[in-house]
């Protein structure tokens, strides 16, 4: 089957759908791949990359006329009447808003696969791109964030004077917010981080940033008749902590969406005006509604007390070598689903809950929305690989059985020492500490110096040569006694000369990079 | 020379040993380590040697042992010879040939283990010997015997010159059983009354029980079974030191016999199988491998050029290495394969697992024979994460120690075992002779992921093909 991977009409789509990396993937699934002439030239890709990876270039027409054609942004009308009869379309959609768009192409008959309506399911993670993209968007947020911002990111001591870190606070630790979360860190900005979920505080803190809770202990002691109230509570208090944040961060990024829903508003104008001039905000939701009082989707709106409102709703757009890459991936990822023979035939098969989901029109009929996703009705490839092993478990044994082997041990050892001579004790003294003093040193040596140790405690033991020489001197010598000692001697020596020897050898070859 | 400078020397001896294997756990400090053990070595050869000089000229010696100088030439040649057999060994020895040569020193352990405990039994007239100098002796020679035996099967099977694969004689769990029962038994009776044939006959069935201990444990089980001896050997010097009343060999064969158990321990845990289990006999003993066959669909063969293809445009590559290198010789391939992709700015690591090989850390020593730094050379815990963001894996001669099965099909019998996780790479390149199972008779869905290709071949000669094409 032939892939058309057409050029984005949106003027201000930087992205593309196809990599030259992603195309030789297609390729190798037995797929023929046609790219539209200068498809990938906004995104740093150029036609003769797609050549040298296996694909056609080709005209526009071509391109739409593809079995499947594969892009980014929704079609417009000019495009869906550009497609083949049967055809398949690959692209994001926004089924939930799009009625008069999923009509359109289903009286084409054609069938289309939305890369926005993918389940969020463990095994799908491969194709999902509103993942994908919000990780570039957070990133890139944070860079447009530096780039407005008067000053630096990380805290300096400079010999013109000390310079204080800037304080970033992130607002929805999805995706977007812990790509966010981890650019500024890294880039030296002291970072804090809320969200509705408090579960997620172990994430936003592997990631760099503070957690701030929203300080609801009222809630917690209120029973269940309050629960209106508990909820205003919670409102207040969270309306105290952003006001709080507001007051004393220079940065400020939002991340909050409620799918299918205007996003909430988070930051009022009074926050806003309480900020420092100069602090810059952006606002990931502005497409949606915005998180922030004034923010204007595509504008950056500065404040009359000098703060910076960014509205991008571009932000993965403004990466387009990135995205494309990512957004491919996920294609081919699609794609390898689909394409179970490896043949270059796509074929859906409609039980899989994944390839349902996505299939927002089939033959010219709406399926949206797909049946909610039950991972019990799966089928046995769908379930999640998490089934435990016998052994997954460790198994744990009796501390009761445990206590009372060691107290027999200790009886037992008591027992001894007692019918031994004094001598012997200072012997098991000895033994003692020296088997405890080897537990511990032993166990700091390097994995890869584990042979090297083999080999230089068989050169030590071979210390047994004293117990041969005692035995030359002993008090009662026969000539037997003696060929044993020799032989000993003999035997032991080897052990001590080949030992260090072959240690050396082997150390010697270490070497570093 | 008193008795006091002699027992002097033997506690710097015992520190420098300490000194030794602290060393050894770093390798910045390791060769000083080497260094240390060789000193204390040294200080206690030559005040143990001088003690004994100057004991046998104090003594009338009787003409029966030839008298002082005859022994004092005997103990110089018997140290000579055996430093030239040693030194000699150690030098001609192939890296890949490590494992059996450690085991044959585990065995010369053992044997003068043996030895120094007949010779205390011998030289104490019965009469004055106390029930806790027998005792002592009984356990030293009992240790040294299984170590003896033990080690030269293992030598023997690590050189081929005898099928590694277990021996598994009926009951041989209660066989093992019944020779400790029979051992112990002894043990009273000659404490009691210290008669010749009773020493006899325990020596012969400890010997006896270290063959078949061993002869029953497989190839790949080696690691733990060469630490095991390792530990064996140590305590056999401290069961010695004890009879002798020698603090310097308690606290040698302590440490020695401490460091193998941990080594044990650490191979086991890498296995995930108790130390019992690997004792008690190989895998399929009990039945454990899930004979049913499974469809595990095609697998997909590729071509030097390909793989060489694959690797110029790789940004990042792991290497896994198993036996399977050190037995095609391939290790200096590899190495110049590293070089070259190194050279033309691709990132290459290693990944080994704990158990690769036949030896703790035997790769490690290979690569390091081949001269790949050590710093590119990693762990499995260290690469596990890292993986998923590889390019190209090379999997050489490893097959157990990469199986997915161990994490997701908890009726394989290597289940619950740590794995390299290779197959989170983009793409995985197996090199194999064909299509066999491992060690474990597991068969390895690896092979048959899209994302793996087989290479097919001896992997000297594969990895010698792919640089020609680079």
């Amino acid at each position: 089957m032939r892939i058309g991977i057409p050029m984005e009409s949106a003027p201000a789509e930087t992205r593309v759908a196809a990599t030259p990396k992603t195309v030789a993937q297609l390729v190798k699934l037995g797929y023929e791949v046609m790219v539209e002439e200068g498809a990938g030239a906004k995104a740093a890709y150029p036609d003769s990359e797609y050549l040298a990876a296996g694909a056609d270039i080709v005209g526009r027409a071509v391109a739409w006329s593809a079995d499947v054609v594969c892009k980014i942004n929704p079609p417009i009308e000019a495009e869906i009447d550009a497609m083949g009869e049967g055809a398949t379309l690959i692209s994001l959609i926004d089924a939930p808003r799009a009625a008069s768009l999923l009509q359109a192409l289903a009286d084409k008959g054609l069938t289309v696969l939305a890369m926005d309506s993918v389940p969020r399911i463990s095994r799908a993670q491969s194709m999902d791109v509103i993942s994908s993209m919000a990780n570039i968007g957070g990133y890139r947020a944070v860079v447009e964030a530096a780039h407005e911002f008067g000053s630096f990111f990380t805290g300096q001591v400079t010999a013109a004077g000390k310079v204080p870190p800037a304080r970033v606070f992130v607002s929805g630790a999805g995706v977007a917010g812990l790509a966010a979360i981890g650019t500024a860190h890294s880039l030296g900005a002291v970072v804090h981080a809320t969200d509705i979920r408090p579960e997620v505080a172990e994430q936003v803190e592997s990631m760099g940033a503070d957690f701030v809770a929203v300080n609801v202990a009222e809630q917690q002691q209120s029973s269940d008749g309050y629960a209106k109230e508990a909820s205003a509570d919670y409102a207040a208090a969270a309306e105290k902590m952003y006001a709080d944040q507001a007051k004393v961060s220079d940065i400020i990024i939002t991340t909050a969406l409620i799918p299918g829903k205007p996003a909430p508003r988070l930051i009022t104008e009074q926050m806003v005006a309480s900020m420092k001039p100069g602090s810059v905000i952006v606002d990931m939701a502005a497409a949606a509604g915005g998180n922030v009082a004034g923010s204007v989707p595509d504008q950056v709106v500065t404040t009359s007390n000098g703060v910076k409102i960014l509205g991008y709703t571009d932000l993965p757009a403004r990466l387009p070598t990135q995205a494309s890459q990512l957004y491919g991936t996920n294609v081919v990822n699609l794609m390898k689903l689909v394409t179970p023979a490896k043949d270059g035939d796509m074929v859906l098969d409609m039980n899989d809950v994944v390839q349902r989901s996505m299939t927002v029109v089939s033959e010219g009929t709406i399926t949206w929305p797909p049946p909610p996703v039950q991972v019990s009705k799966a089928g046995p490839t769908n379930q999640p690989a998490v089934v435990a092993g016998p052994d997954a478990e460790p198994k744990k044994r009796n501390p009761m059985v445990n206590a009372i082997a060691l107290g027999i041990c200790a009886v037992l050892l008591m027992a001894l020492f007692w019918v031994s001579p004094t001598g012997l004790l200072s012997h098991f003294m000895v033994f003692a500490l020296a088997v405890v003093i080897g537990y511990y040193v032993i166990g700091n040596v390097n994995h890869a110096l584990h042979t090297p140790l083999m080999s230089v405690t068989n050169a030590i033991s071979g210390i047994i040569i004293v117990g041969a020489l005692a035995g030359l001197s002993s008090a009662s010598p026969s000539v037997i006694i003696a060929i044993l000692s020799i032989v000993g001697i003999l035997l032991a020596s080897i052990n001590i000369f080949g030992g260090f020897t072959v240690t050396q050898r082997m150390l010697a070859m270490f070497r570093k990079a | 020379m008193s008795i006091t400078l002699v027992s002097g020397s033997y506690i710097l001896a015992g520190l420098c040993f300490i000194l030794a294997l602290a060393g050894l756990s770093k390798h910045e400090t390791a060769k000083r380590g080497n260094l240390f053990g060789m000193i204390g070595m040294a200080l206690a050869l030559i005040f143990a040697i001088l003690g004994t000089v100057l004991q046998l000229t104090d003594s009338d010696l009787p003409v029966s042992t030839g008298g002082p100088s005859w022994a004092i030439l005997a103990i110089v040649l018997a140290l000579l010879i055996g430093a030239v057999i040693g030194v000699f060994m150690a030098l001609r020895v192939e890296m890949t040939g490590m494992p059996q040569l450690i085991a044959l020193l585990h065995s010369f352990v053992g044997l003068t283990a043996v030895l120094v405990g007949w010779n205390a039994y011998l030289e104490v007239p019965a009469d004055v010997a106390t029930g806790l100098h027998n005792g002592e002796l009984f356990i030293g020679i009992f240790i040294g015997a299984v170590t003896f035996t033990g080690s030269i099967i293992a030598y023997l099977k690590l050189s081929e010159k005898l099928k590694s694969a277990p021996l598994s004689l009926p009951h041989h769990n209660l066989i093992n059983l019944g020779a400790v029962v029979v051992v112990i038994a002894l043990a009273v009776w000659f404490v009691i009354d210290p008669q010749l044939w009773l020493l006899v006959t325990m020596t012969v069935i400890s010997l006896a029980l270290g063959l078949h201990l061993v002869a029953s444990i497989g190839g790949g089980d080696m690691p733990v079974v060469i630490s095991m001896l390792n530990s064996y050997s140590g305590w056999a010097a401290a069961a010695a030191g004890f009879t002798l009343g020698n603090d310097l060999l308690i606290i040698t064969g302590a440490l020695v016999g401490s460091s193998g158990a941990y080594l044990s321990f650490i191979m086991c845990k890498a296995m995930n199988r108790s130390f019992i289990s690997v004792i008690a006999g190989g895998f399929g003993s009990d039945g454990a491998v899930s004979g049913e066959e499974k469809d595990y669909g095609e697998y997909h063969e590729t071509t030097a050029p390909k793989v060489a293809e694959l690797l110029k445009n790789a940004g990042s590559v792991v290497i896994t290495p198993g036996y399977g290198m050190a037995v095609a010789q391939a290790q200096n391939a590899v190495a110049d394969l590293t070089a070259k992709l190194r050279q033309q700015g691709v990132e290459v690591r290693f990944g080994i697992h704990p158990v690769a090989g036949r030896l703790p850390g035997h790769m490690n020593v290979l690569l390091a024979e081949a001269k790949v730094p050590y710093d590119i050379v990693l762990e499995m815990d260290e690469i596990n994460d890292d993986f998923a963001n590889t390019d190209v894996v090379l999997v050489i001669g490893a097959n157990d120690t990469v199986n997915p099965a161990a994490m997701d099909d908890p009726s394989s019998p290597i289940a619950g075992m740590p794995v390299l996780e290779v197959w989170n790479a983009n793409t995985v390149v197996v090199f194999k002779r064909s299509m066999n199972t491992g060690y474990a008779g597991v068969q390895n869905p690896l092979f048959f992921k899209d994302n793996t290709v087989m290479l097919f071949g001896d992997a000297k000669e594969r990895v010698q093909d792919i640089i020609k094409d680079l």
